[in-house]
């Protein structure tokens, strides 16, 4: 393959950048591409790479837990857990904290979790059975609002309709 | 025990082959799980975590996991054991000192592990070769649905499964890929990767060697975000979209290294061969960093009468703990680097 700059030299390296999500490829021979600044370094945006492979699933992320008020001194009824401790562990005390400290938990799952705060995927075959609707109201609320979003009012209505008859 | 057993093999996934196995060492899938109705490991009583530990170990025991499944008390093991069990991957540091009754369910393969009381009351862990996270995803629904027949989980529709710290809450699942990136390395491109990541909702972690501090080349790839994802979802993303692309890239660095830089290339590939062959002392951090090179060397060709699973071997064999059970005394690091050196010096001189 001849080199693109000099048209001249056998290219002996291959560029492959991506910008906006489009590939693009630059051959070159040796003495081009030094002269063009490239080292074999910075050949490859990985970071750019990353970021539009990943701009579909990411939401912007802080710290890893959020700071907590001071004046949070709600305990947990079952284990007495409190925001404080949790803070400083970094662990729960047991499975009823996620209902009593819900108000300051709640912020800090949606920053650790993408923005995202209910549940979804496997669910255990031996739910009980008003879980189990519950978990198919939630889905259904959750496809609603794609619907909403997508301005399929169509589909939405029948999804509507469906959440009515569940409840 | 089993223990001295294992101690001499490579596990099973991490023998070098698997799909795309020149980049993709090995998939791994863990599964974070609670009881209902038992406190969290930090609010649990010793009685009560010693319950937990009877009933989890039989419902696991009862399962098939796998052939030759063994289950090892943690908390009676010596330090020496725990060390073994965490260089291989089996259980983690913090189960190996954690405090109270702990254990680990093993299946002689390795493919599958449990460990019993860690930051949650039962952490599944499922291995494979390659890119594999699809099967070891099948696996692991597999087990834990078994499992769950005969004990019930902490859940609810809203968080799905309970665990004891909100970043594992939902699905439980953490998906991770060990990607050898030799290439990506050397051209000075990994670092972007690590700031890369920071701020993306995965993880990079070196495989071997402490904290963030990747050596040899060795990283670990995982998913962050386990609330409002699927298993399936995360899966595929991992399967179709994330890990094909890191390999085209590193096997483009790899392609270039190859054709511009083919004397260097040789050059750090032989050199380390000859290091390894003829070294009298070396330590750990050397013996991954010269090892790494001559992984990548027989990945590409350039180094043709060693097999691939010989260098993993010698990865998993040269590490501390391995070196004190396999010559059953304990070596001080001085004593360490020369049995490394003298092991590795056989083995790669071996036709
Ligand atoms: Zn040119
Ligand atoms: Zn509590």
């Amino acid at each position: 393959m001849q080199c693109q700059r000099c048209k001249d030299q056998t290219a002996t390296i291959h560029l492959t950048e991506i910008n906006n999500g489009q590939r693009q490829e630059t051959h070159l021979c040796e003495m081009c591409a030094e002269h063009e600044g490239l080292a074999i370094k910075s050949q490859i945006p990985l970071n750019e790479l990353l970021s539009t492979l990943l701009a579909s699933q990411s939401s912007p992320k802080e710290q890893p837990v959020a700071e907590v008020a001071a004046e949070d001194e709600k305990s947990c009824s079952s284990c007495g857990m409190t925001m404080r401790e949790f803070q400083k562990g970094r662990l729960l005390g047991c499975a009823n904290d996620y209902e009593e400290l819900a108000d300051s938990l709640e912020p800090i799952i949606e920053k650790n979790q993408g923005g995202n705060t209910t549940h979804k995927g496997k669910v255990p075959a031996n739910a009980p059975e008003d879980s189990k609707k519950q978990i198919k109201i939630l889905n259904l609320r959750r496809e609603l609002e794609d619907a909403v979003e997508n301005e399929d009012y169509e589909n939405a209505a029948q999804i509507r309709d469906r959440i009515e008859h569940l409840q | 025990m089993k223990l001295e057993k294992i101690s001499k093999q490579i596990s099973k996934w991490f023998d070098g082959r698997g799909p795309h196995s020149e980049i993709v060492i090995s998939s791994r899938i863990r599964l974070a799980r609670n009881i209902a109705g038992y406190e969290f490991l930090p609010r649990l009583k010793p009685e009560r975590q010693a319950e937990i530990l009877e009933k989890l170990k039989s419902a696991i025991l009862s399962v098939n996991v796998g052939e030759e499944v063994f289950f090892i008390d943690v908390a009676a093991s010596s330090e020496l054991e725990q060390d073994l069990m965490v260089e291989r991957h089996l259980i983690s540091h913090r189960h190996a000192r954690g405090k109270g009754p702990r254990g680990a369910v093993i299946a002689g393969t390795e493919a599958f592990t449990a460990m019993i009381n860690e930051e949650d009351h039962l952490r599944l862990q499922v291995f494979k070769n390659g890119l594999q996270l699809t099967e070891c995803l099948a696996e692991i629904n597999k087990i834990d649905d078994e499992i769950e027949k005969q004990v019930e989980y902490a859940f609810s529709p809203k968080y799905g499964y309970f665990t004891a710290c909100p970043t594992n809450l939902g699905t439980g699942i953490r998906v991770s890929v060990m990607l050898h990136l030799p290439a990506l390395k050397m051209t000075g491109q990994i670092e972007k990767f690590f700031n890369a990541t920071s701020d993306t909702d995965l993880a990079v972690r070196g495989l071997f060697g402490e904290g963030t501090e990747a050596i040899g080349d060795f990283f670990q790839l995982s998913n962050q975000i386990t609330l409002g994802v699927s298993e399936t979802e995360i899966v595929e993303e991992f399967t179709n979209d994330i890990v094909p692309r890191i390999i085209d890239y590193e096997t483009l660095a790899r392609e270039e290294l190859l054709s511009s830089q083919k004397a260097v290339l040789d050059d750090k590939i032989q050199r380390a061969m000859g290091l390894l062959k003829s070294a009298r002392l070396i330590s750990s951090q050397e013996a991954l960093f010269l090892l790494s090179n001559v992984r990548l060397g027989v990945n590409l060709g350039r180094i043709k009468d060693i097999d691939i699973s010989t260098v993993n071997e010698l990865f998993m064999l040269t590490q501390p703990a391995h070196l004190q059970i396999n010559n059953n005394k304990i070596l001080d690091s001085e004593q360490r680097d020369i049995v490394r050196a003298e092991i590795i010096r056989k083995r790669l001189s071996q036709k």
